[in-house]
């Protein structure tokens, strides 16, 4: 009896130290972060980190603008999702509600293998294929477009996942309601079903925003990283995460710091991001 | 007139045996009700009126099902049949949007997108299912904000919507509470100057209180088919007779 106790009372402590564990990373790595980056934002100034054009850290004197990777970060983002949300709910709902079977068999691990691939294989993709079709066809190469392409493959697996069990989440009962009106089967599904799997929907579309986002390897690979506010879809751009990778290697002082405050940025668009899925989280709970 | 021919009609879900010889007339501005014990196969036979066995995989039905003298499994369109043998569901399914959508969702799906032709059909129905009244003001609002009953009613409504010929009603009322079947009984009754109707119901009394003709069915095979007061009063097959009064079921 008092042996049973004991061992509840040890595994509920073992419990907890794993759930601390994981929250307790994401606090050191928001200390971490604020700590080093904040200093440097402080003495370049919020507005002429945040709203400067120039970016030349080894100038004498530097100056520490990063609005062309801000931009750059936002325009590869919106691409991806411009490219990745059609392509992956239409797959979600083709997957859901039009797949035969032994398609299905084959068509979901494979949308799920092209989450598993690495991001570098990604870059070599688009090094290799992308960037020389877009160089003969449209000129350029390296650019916004060649990014916004293949973060957009690369999201598709999450916004697929995720919108997919949306779709399967909405009761049958709709779909039936909707044929019993004489509506097509095509009718039904995008008529009836996925307007009641928006909220879903919306959220694999935010998750995969996130993933965009952030993404690094593939991107430093083919988006050509000139520091620059691209002006057509086949200038080459350079995101905020490139931006860090690129310079973090030979970087010292405030150059350094600048390149983690530049995280810190990074780092709220994220929790931005999060935020709002939560929203959406919350909101279709309470509307179902 | 009669409005559904059901002329030897047999339906197998793969190996099982579900309806056996069916021979049925049901009459047009009518109400039709089909009793029987659970599994009887009576909701199957309403579900092949409007073609929803389809969905049903290994479904098959052999024989004819005529709606006026045209074979609803031929060469007849199953939108345009399911457009004109609307269908209301044991548990209310109103989808997630607003009540005017609901309603609108129907006439949208078959060309009418004129705001102001939909405006009149919404208007019209809701008064034709007796439920303008409490909804009115509620049109823009979310239809799963309603009661039971009430959404029940709109699911009248939005089949009403496309103007069908027959209404089927799959257990309407079983999940409701006594006042809300009330209403929708008042309003089968009502509808019957307009539409034919054929319903499902667990509940005799139901089908005495509202239907001209009952069917009685047991283990997929129609015993008795007459006049509801017949049926009722003087039932011509034992096991109709053991059923109505509670015998068995």
């Amino acid at each position: 009896m008092r042996l049973n106790r004991i061992k509840e009372m040890a595994m509920q402590g073992v419990f907890l130290l794993t759930a601390i564990t994981s929250i307790a990373a994401v606090v050191l790595i928001c200390i971490f972060l604020f700590y080093n980056g904040v200093p440097a934002i402080t003495e370049i100034g919020f507005l002429n980190f945040v709203g400067g054009q120039k970016w030349a850290p080894t100038n004498v004197p530097a100056s520490y603008g990063i609005l062309n990777m801000i931009i750059g970060s936002i325009y590869v983002t919106a691409g991806a999702v411009v490219v990745g949300v059609p392509i992956g709910v239409l797959t979600a709902v083709f997957l859901a509600r039009f797949c035969p079977a032994p398609l299905y068999k084959v068509l979901k691990p494979a949308t799920e293998l092209l989450a598993g691939i690495p991001s570098i294989v990604y870059g070599f993709f688009g090094l290799m294929v992308i960037v020389p079709f877009i160089r003969e066809h449209f000129g350029g190469g390296s650019s916004l477009l060649a990014a916004s392409f293949v973060l957009g493959i690369m999201i598709l697996p999450t916004i697929i996942g995720v919108s997919e069990s949306a779709i399967r989440a909405v009761p049958e009962s709709y779909y039936e309601g909707a044929l019993a009106l004489g509506a097509t089967r095509e009718r039904s599904v995008f008529k009836a079903i996925l307007p009641a799997s928006k909220s879903g929907i919306l959220a694999g579309v935010v998750l995969g925003t996130g993933r965009a986002i952030g993404e690094t390897m593939a991107v430093i690979l083919i988006a050509g990283n000139q520091v620059q506010i691209p002006s057509s879809l086949t200038d080459g751009v350079r995101t905020l995460t490139a931006n860090i990778v690129l310079e973090m290697g030979y970087s010292t002082g405030l150059h350094r710091q600048a390149l983690i405050a530049t995280g810190v940025v990074l780092f709220v668009f994220i929790l931005i991001i999060t935020l709002s899925m939560q929203a959406i989280k919350s909101r279709s709970e309470k509307y179902g | 007139m009669d409005k559904f021919t059901i002329k030897n009609m047999n339906l197998y879900y793969g190996d099982f045996h579900a309806l056996k010889n069916v021979e049925l007339n049901m009459q047009e501005k009518r109400i039709t009700a089909f009793i029987g014990p659970s599994g009887c196969g009576k909701s199957t036979l309403l579900k092949s009126l409007n073609r929803m066995n389809d969905l049903v995989e290994g479904c098959k039905i052999t024989g004819d099902i005529k709606l006026n003298g045209e074979d609803i499994y031929g060469s007849m369109d199953v939108n345009i049949l399911r457009k004109r043998v609307g269908m209301v569901f044991q548990k209310a399914n109103p989808f997630p949007m607003s009540v005017y959508d609901n309603i609108a969702f129907g006439p949208r799906t078959h060309g009418i997108k004129n705001k102001r032709e939909l405006d009149r059909i919404v208007e019209e129905t809701l008064r034709d299912a007796a439920i303008w009244d409490e909804l009115k003001d509620r049109l823009k609002k979310s239809a799963l904000g309603l009661s039971g009953g009430q959404q029940q009613r709109l699911c009248i409504a939005r089949a009403l919507a496309v103007k069908p010929e027959v209404l089927l009603m799959d257990e309407a009322t079983s999940a409701l509470d006594p006042v809300s079947t009330g209403k929708i009984e008042e309003l089968c009754l009502r509808l019957k100057d307009k539409y034919t109707i054929i319903m499902v119901t667990h509940n005799m009394q139901q089908a005495l209180r509202i239907s001209d003709k009952t069917a009685f069915f047991l283990l997929g095979e129609m015993i008795e088919y007459n006049d509801t007061d017949l049926i009722f009063s003087s039932p011509q097959d034992k096991r109709t007779e053991e059923y109505i009064t509670g015998r068995f079921g």
